[in-house]
């Protein structure tokens, strides 16, 4: 077991499998000035459910990602994660590179593009965490490689080149390899960018499929409405790199069919501009959208 | 009339203050090229610095494997496919070689000198140079685009995202490749390079080749061979590290990859002919 330390202001249980406190992160642009990207940025995930973090373009969601599987440092702030190998939370900004590594391979993540190793086959691709991180035989690694394969419908595709996927193959495969060393927690970086929406759906019912069978828990990063109502159990929707609503699918619903002359708070009014796609609204009025920076400023 | 304050305002400004603001823009250039060229250099030695402790750890350390799979697939990838080049660019260098230093040779009845100095400037100085700068151009330039690629398709993010270190997994079998190539290739350039002289000492300046390669044999000590494949070593690690510090450090996608390489192709060659006045200077002193 490794030595664990504690959050420092969250309540813990053991069905928190990752804890996000007042998180914040900062790029310095080409011009020399800070733009603070995500600013106190708490939640919690449950095990076992699909969080989606959605919000619009530029919003932070997929720093937000970066920042959970440990690619950036953050400024401000705590990212605790409770895998089923720790006694007690554990604070990812803390932990030594060998550390993050041993957490990261509790993780699975499909990227954006399904970042494939081009110089390996599909099956290579699949294989290749449980070569390196695990002294499983080779023919053993060859039939979990045909298990996952499977499980994503592309055992057949197995000794193709990336170059030779269309784009929802290279997400699947990206799916199987995601899933090789039986994960924890499973983050998906915009599972359904540049697919059609046959194939788009496809995929969504492929991850709640996974989720079920595997018993993982799942953070989608997506500006996908569609998408996001079809898998999520929760929703977290960010605007301007700050967390303006954690809710339920369901709540998420109700704020989505409800029509905006009846909303009376602004935060409503914005989310049931963004989640029907409105062109009129919070989100594109000037006045507006000085009045919600006066909101999130304090 | 005086002139009110707004239309003092909107007069340009005059040839001082233009020229001052044009000397203060270069400078600025200037220092933020300079601080560029530090911050790259220091970042290619912290990089050769993770290699080294990597390769260390890949031998010595149990866990950690060494993948020789890899290396051997880069020294094919890396070494093979530059023998046709280094062979073609070498074998020429020998030609010109004997025949500009011909006339000069012959003035003083020394044409039979040809051999000498053809073979100490190929095995000591032109072999290991001309190869390494053959290997910035083909593997270098190939090595950066394909790092840079990899790094812009999120390919690196995911081998992180795996726990699977990139300079482990990418940049180490890299590395020694090119290392290991590249005193391969400067035996083969030395080679290659004296047959030039040779043909060309047979050919034009008829001198036997029996009596060339007596001169060559006589002429050539074993410390020319092993500086001249030592530098060779020292040159294949700095393309490979130039090679794969621009491919990870790649901005700006497609035209960033582009730029990476022309960038790899030109450090190289600066560093190569840097390095090599170093080590000249010091075996020099030493009386290498």
């Amino acid at each position: 077991m490794t030595k664990t330390s504690s959050p420092s202001d969250a309540t813990h249980d053991r069905n928190t499998i990752i804890s996000v406190r007042h998180l914040r992160k900062t790029f310095t642009n080409s011009a020399g000035i800070d733009v603070t990207v995500l600013d106190s940025v708490s939640f919690d995930v449950a095990r076992g459910e699909t969080l989606v973090i959605m919000g619009g373009s530029g919003c932070g969601k997929s720093t937000l990602l970066n920042c959970l599987i440990g690619e950036y440092e953050l400024d401000l702030g705590e990212i605790h994660f409770q895998t089923k190998d720790l006694i007690a939370p554990k604070n990812l900004t803390t932990m030594s590179a060998d550390e993050k590594n041993t957490l990261r391979k509790r993780f699975g993540i499909l990227f954006q593009s399904g970042a494939l190793f081009n110089s390996l086959t599909v099956g290579e691709n699949v294989a290749l965490p449980l070569s390196e991180h695990s002294s499983v035989k080779p023919e053993v690694i060859d039939m979990i490689v045909a298990l996952k394969l499977q499980l994503v419908h592309m055992l057949p595709h197995r000794d193709k080149m990336p170059s030779q996927l269309s784009g929802g193959q290279k997400k699947r495969a990206g799916l199987a390899r995601a899933t090789a060393m039986d994960p924890e927690i499973l983050f998906y970086d915009e599972p359904s960018a540049g697919l059609d929406p046959v194939t788009s759906t496809a995929i969504d019912e492929l991850m709640m499929d996974l989720s079920k069978k595997l018993a993982v828990t799942s953070i989608v990063v997506t500006h996908e409405m569609d998408s996001a109502f079809r898998i999520a159990d929760r929703i977290v929707m960010l605007e301007k790199g700050r967390v303006l609503k954690i809710g339920t699918r369901q709540e998420y619903e109700v704020l989505r069919d409800a029509a905006p002359a009846t909303l009376t708070t602004y935060e409503d009014q914005l989310m049931n501009q963004f989640l029907n796609g409105y062109n009129i609204g919070p989100l594109t009025n000037a006045d507006g959208l000085s009045e919600f920076e006066k909101l999130i400023t304090g | 009339m005086s002139e009110t304050p707004s239309a003092n305002s909107n007069r340009p400004p005059s040839l001082a203050v233009r020229t001052v603001s044009s000397i203060g823009e270069l400078a600025e250039h200037r220092i933020n090229k300079a601080h560029d060229s530090v911050s790259s250099v220091g970042g290619i030695i912290l990089l050769l610095a993770q290699t080294l402790s990597w390769s260390w750890r890949s031998v010595f350390e149990s866990g950690v494997r060494l993948r020789k799979k890899a290396i051997i697939e880069q020294m094919v990838r890396i070494g093979v496919e530059s023998i046709a080049i280094v062979m073609i660019v070498q074998v020429f260098i020998g030609c010109i070689l004997a025949l500009q230093i011909a006339p000069t040779l012959e003035k003083y009845g020394q044409i039979g000198k040809v051999a000498d100095i053809v073979a100490i400037a190929i095995v000591r100085e032109l072999g290991p140079m001309l190869t390494a700068i053959v290997l910035s151009g083909f593997a270098g330039a190939s090595i950066a685009a394909e790092i840079a690629a990899m790094v812009e398709s999120e390919e690196v993010k995911a081998l992180r995202a795996h726990a699977l270190d990139p300079i482990h997994f990418l940049i180490v079998p890299r590395f020694w490749a090119s290392v290991f190539m590249i005193v391969g290739l400067a035996v083969i350039a030395n080679v290659v390079g004296m047959c030039g002289g040779l043909l060309t000492a047979w050919g034009v300046l008829d001198i036997a080749p029996s009596a060339y390669l007596d001169a060559t044999q006589q002429a050539l000590v074993l410390p020319d061979l092993i500086t001249g494949l030592f530098k060779a070593a020292v040159f294949g690690g700095l393309v490979a590290m130039i090679a794969c510090y621009e491919g990870l450090n790649v901005r700006g996608g497609a035209a960033g990859v582009g730029r990476a390489t022309t960038v790899t192709v030109v450090k190289s060659i600066v560093a190569i002919i840097g390095t090599d006045a170093v080590f000249t200077a010091i075996f020099f002193t030493l009386g290498w």
